[in-house]
């Protein structure tokens, strides 16, 4: 067994294989007290009721649904962020999820104006502009196009861990990291409509506009949507939600969640940007000297330590897993480096599964906690050298008012009670 | 239009052709798919407007007309004077405060267009009855909008024609994201893996703000 003075023992297969440490490791997995007279665990010798009793047959649940018991595992808004539920967003629950996929229901939201419900029979896409062929697309029509593809990508909102510019504020990944989900997405490149219509020499420009109750709009450079957008009708292998597009939407891989445009309904080639609401006003970067970035479309490297975490307290001493997940606009996670004592010393985390350019990755460390205080954080390096920076090094570059793009390192403080806490350490 | 249907009509006749299933095959069959946008159907959603004014629909709005239109529309949320009620958005105010611990940043002080205006209020105004004004009253409220941010005086009539004359303070506030080079020391760098830095010290925590939602809060058990 090595360790540290900062209450984390290595935890390898070796020790907890070995003659010496086998007492231990059962004991601190609670496998058996180790006394004779304990009462037998009445979840074993007592027949329970779904061990005996018939239970729903097939079709009494035709869309199926998670178990009752996981009914807190649900998406939350912070009330007083925003004036109106309808121009809001709700929080992917990191803390509770696993893996790299993120379940449709539980993908976080963000309306300008609530969610837009579309008959698809009468959803219509129209390709206007700077075009051979101003042309009226139906849903139909687009899954008649050859090229049709699959491909997983993280989005990610500008704004996610926006609150913490000045300090930590929220206490829980769900509300500082919660504005990014990683889905399956099914459609057709957008590549291959804008060459259906035949873009004009002089377009250089797209504006992509919503059908909801916002017509929200986004000024989007040629070169991207012809490198590997794509407009997509299904997520996670159905249909997309309401709340994330239903019928269909546009997916800008890497980019800011803002440009993905919802309920899609128009796209307009031109021959400048257009410089609407979303990319004046909003979801450009403000810096210290009062001047503002535009067109900060790519998400940089980032990572987050979703367990233990706020809403994920340790509540076992010794073995624990600590678990987390990694994404880069820019191109793949390359490793994602974990530290318990604030900074001061980091190990490699394991990669636990599919490692897909401009998608989550799933990161875990193993480790025994021996119930001292821990500071735990997580540091992610992508294919192009970029290094997560500290939030300091982002605040010497860009103030504190930028509200957007905060990929800065997260600090957990564990208490010796387990309870765990949004801290910022020097 | 008609060169559309000819394409289509092309490719019903090459169906026909023995050689027809091999041609299916190749995405040159897409122009049996979509149908051409007719004029009155683009005129109907291209409704936006650019900075050079590319977009503009006919028509005109004075500071008076667009104050009615705002009072009774936007006046619950906005404010009479664009100062923002409860959380909804400040319009006005907040000139030169771009570099203040708390900036406001507002149509007078922060936004680059006059175009962008214009373009939201008539796309997504008012909140919860979009593209409800005609375009007189989209000129109008823009108007008003640029006087409550000192940009105009009340006898102002903005038009499709002078709409290009009038520019907003902010207009060179903004420059294209320059992370690569202004931040390139976040690349290439060698991560430290061990005695990083000498000692760590909690500089802030949430528990002071005490702002995360309520039923989050509660401390666990621990074994």
């Amino acid at each position: 067994m090595s360790g540290d003075e900062n209450g984390v023992v290595q935890f390898g297969r070796r020790r907890f294989l070995g003659a010496t440490g086998a007492g231990v490791a059962a004991s601190a997995l609670g496998l058996g007290t180790g006394r004779a007279d304990a009462a037998p665990d009445p979840a074993i010798v007592e027949v329970q009721d779904w061990a005996r009793f018939l239970g729903d047959g097939v079709a009494v649940r035709p869309y199926g649904k998670p178990s009752g018991f996981e009914k807190h595992v649900i998406r939350r808004d912070v009330e007083w962020l925003t004036a109106s539920r309808a121009s809001s967003v709700s929080f992917t629950p990191l803390h509770q999820l696993d893996g790299i996929i993120t379940p449709s229901g539980l993908c976080f939201e963000r309306h300008h104006a609530g969610i837009a419900e579309i008959d698809p029979a009468k959803h219509r896409l129209m390709v206007n502009g700077l075009v051979e062929r101003q042309t009226v697309y139906t849903l139909e029509d687009l899954k008649r196009f050859p090229g049709r593809v699959s491909r997983i990508y993280f989005l990610e909102c500008a704004a996610n861990s926006g609150m913490e510019w000045r300090g930590a504020q929220l206490n829980g990944c769900q509300f500082t990291h919660g504005m990014i989900h990683n889905v399956m997405y099914t459609g057709i490149p957008l590549k291959t409509l804008l060459e259906h219509c035949g873009v004009k020499a002089n377009g250089k420009w797209l504006l992509a506009e919503g059908g909801d109750a916002s017509s929200m709009t986004r000024s989007l450079p040629l070169d991207k949507a012809m490198k590997d957008c794509l407009v997509v009708w299904a997520m996670n292998g159905e249909a997309l939600r309401p709340e994330q597009g239903y019928p269909m939407r546009l997916v800008v891989p890497g980019w800011e969640g803002i440009m993905w445009v919802k309920w899609l309904r128009r796209i307009e080639v031109g021959d400048q940007p257009w410089h609407h609401r979303e990319e004046t006003s909003k979801y450009t970067d403000l810096l210290a000297d009062g001047r503002a970035r535009r067109f900060t479309w790519i998400m940089d490297a980032k990572s987050v330590v979703t367990d233990p975490s706020p809403q994920a307290p340790l509540r076992h001493k010794g073995p624990a897993v600590l678990s987390g997940i990694a994404w880069s606009g820019r191109g793949t996670i390359r490793r994602v480096d974990v530290t318990f004592d604030g900074g001061r010393n980091w190990r490699r985390a394991r990669i636990g599964g599919p490692v897909l350019p401009l998608s989550l990755v799933r990161f875990y460390a193993e480790f025994e906690w021996n119930g001292k205080e821990l500071l735990v954080q997580s540091r992610a390096v992508d294919d192009t050298g970029y290094v997560q920076p500290t939030k300091d090094e982002l605040r010497r570059v860009r103030g504190t008012n930028s509200i957007y793009h905060n990929n800065g390192i997260q600090t957990w403080l564990v208490r010796t009670t387990g309870e765990t806490e949004n801290v910022e350490v020097s | 239009m008609s060169r559309f249907r000819s394409l289509a009509s092309v490719a019903a006749l090459l169906w026909l052709l023995p050689a027809a299933p091999a041609l299916a095959q190749q995405p040159i069959s897409a122009p049996a798919l979509g149908r051409p946008a007719l004029p009155a159907e683009i005129a109907a959603w291209d409704i936006d407007v650019r900075p050079d004014g590319l977009g503009l629909p006919p028509g005109k709005g004075s500071v008076r007309e667009g104050e009615r239109v705002f009072t009774e529309q936007c006046a619950a949320c906005h404010g009479e004077f664009g100062e923002g009620v409860g959380r909804w958005p400040a319009i006005a105010g907040g000139r030169g405060s771009l570099n203040d611990d708390i900036p406001g940043k507002t149509i007078g002080s922060y936004w680059p267009f006059v175009s962008t205006i214009f373009d939201y209020v008539r796309r997504a105004k008012p909140f919860g009855n979009a593209q409800s004004l005609a375009p007189n009253e989209v000129y109008g409220v823009t108007a008003f909008l640029l006087f409550l941010n000192d940009v105009v005086d009340d006898t102002f009539v903005l038009t499709r024609e002078n709409f290009a004359s009038v520019r907003l303070p902010n207009a060179g506030g903004f420059y294209d994201d320059d992370r690569e080079t202004a931040e390139r020391h976040f690349w290439g760098r060698e991560p430290c893996m061990r005695n990083c830095k000498a000692e760590v010290k909690v500089l802030s925590r949430a528990r002071v703000l005490d702002v995360t939602p309520e039923d989050q809060k509660g401390a666990p058990k621990v074994d």
